[in-house]
């Protein structure tokens, strides 16, 4: 089975006026790194939430392997929030153990080897870290996961030019074949060489679905250019 | 050090162009190994799935050879190489010539240009002056 994510006319409406997004149906196969490009306000961390079942659709049905998102698909997903929710004064070992206590698939070792090779500390607490190195932690904690869908919304808003290589980096290392990376970003022209596909999302509609190289050619501008086209303001 | 891409050019067929550049330069000896999909993936800062694309091409054009359990391996045709570095060097010289017909010169100016006859930076400043 080569479908990993299928989103049947999925829609969240918080009320009637205000439509996030809007009938959306995408098959998504394994073995992918995807983005999610879309203006502010297109729906990206709506769909992003409904895919790890922090929110329902109003209409719609979504599957992750086979099943629908609940308690049993979210063992299986590996979900970076646009903004954090560890508590800061936690050291950052007892948020591996957290990590650990909470899902099977977390792997303590990938996590501290990866801490370590960064240089950070441990032992320290979570709110002493940069901004920068906060983000690479909780990076390393979801990509020490060895889910089938990783999640990632924005995870390289606001981090320095070298932090995200290494976040991309970390990235094309960490996942392997059988499972899909979804990065939601309006960084496109940052990421766009480490993208298979792209989704593109408009007032909660999807755009456009195809490969980054299928743009190239057709098009002979980077995704980053032709996203500047269609969303051209 | 993430290799230097265009933007406008599909990823997967500059990475085909430079591989194949590495090769036939001897950076990757006939007969050598390649680096991995992944390790090269990750120096390269591209997805994996696209250097395996790449991977498959050269292989198609049969630069590379893959054996079952032990990665991949450059050709140990030396001949065929160095046919292909011919060929690759046939399209530079072609593309320079058209760019120096773009600029004007006929063939005869731009060989005799590449003789040392004339000196181009001396009448590009005299222009200026």
């Amino acid at each position: 089975m080569n479908e990993l994510v299928e989103l049947v006319g999925v829609t969240k409406a918080y009320d009637a006026k205000n439509v996030a997004v809007n009938n959306i149906t995408l098959t998504l196969p394994r073995g992918k790194i995807i983005g999610l490009l879309g203006p502010n306000g297109s729906g990206k961390t709506t769909l992003i939430k409904m895919m790890n079942g922090l929110l329902t659709p109003s209409q719609g049905s979504i599957k992750i392997n086979g099943q629908y998102v609940g308690t049993e698909t979210k063992a299986h997903v590996a979900y970076l929030p646009d903004r954090t929710y560890l508590s800061g004064g936690k050291k950052i070992s007892q948020i591996l153990d957290f990590f650990g206590d909470f899902y099977a698939d977390f792997s303590k070792e990938k996590a501290l080897e990866m801490l370590h090779s960064l240089n950070i500390d441990p032992s320290v607490r979570l709110k002493t870290l940069s901004k920068g190195n906060k983000e690479k932690v909780q990076l390393i904690l979801v990509m020490s996961r060895s889910a089938d869908l990783y999640v990632l919304d924005e995870p390289i808003a606001g981090v320095d030019p070298a932090a995200r290589d290494y976040i991309l980096r970390t990235i094309i290392n960490n996942y392997n074949q059988d499972a899909t990376v979804i990065i939601s970003t309006h960084l496109i022209g940052d990421i766009e060489q480490v993208l298979d596909e792209v989704i593109f999302m408009r007032y909660g509609h999807l755009v456009l679905y195809t490969s980054v190289d299928n743009i190239r050619e057709q098009h002979g501008k980077s995704v980053d250019a032709y996203f500047r086209e269609v969303f051209a303001c | 050090m993430a290799w230097d891409l265009d933007t406008d050019r599909p990823i997967y067929s500059q990475l085909v162009e430079r591989l194949q550049m590495q090769i036939v330069s001897g950076q990757y000896p006939p007969g050598g190994k390649l680096p991995s999909v992944r390790d090269l993936a990750a120096v390269a800062a591209v997805n994996p799935n696209t250097m395996q694309k790449a991977f498959t091409e050269l292989e198609r054009s049969g630069l590379i050879v893959t054996q079952r359990t032990n990665g991949r391996n450059v050709i140990e045709d030396v001949q065929r190489i160095q046919g292909i570095r011919a060929n690759l060097a046939k399209e530079q010289v072609e593309t320079f010539f058209t760019r120096m017909k773009e600029l004007g010169y006929a063939e005869a100016e731009t060989l005799e240009l590449l003789n040392g006859k004339h000196c181009i930076s001396n009448n590009y400043e005299g222009e200026q002056g």
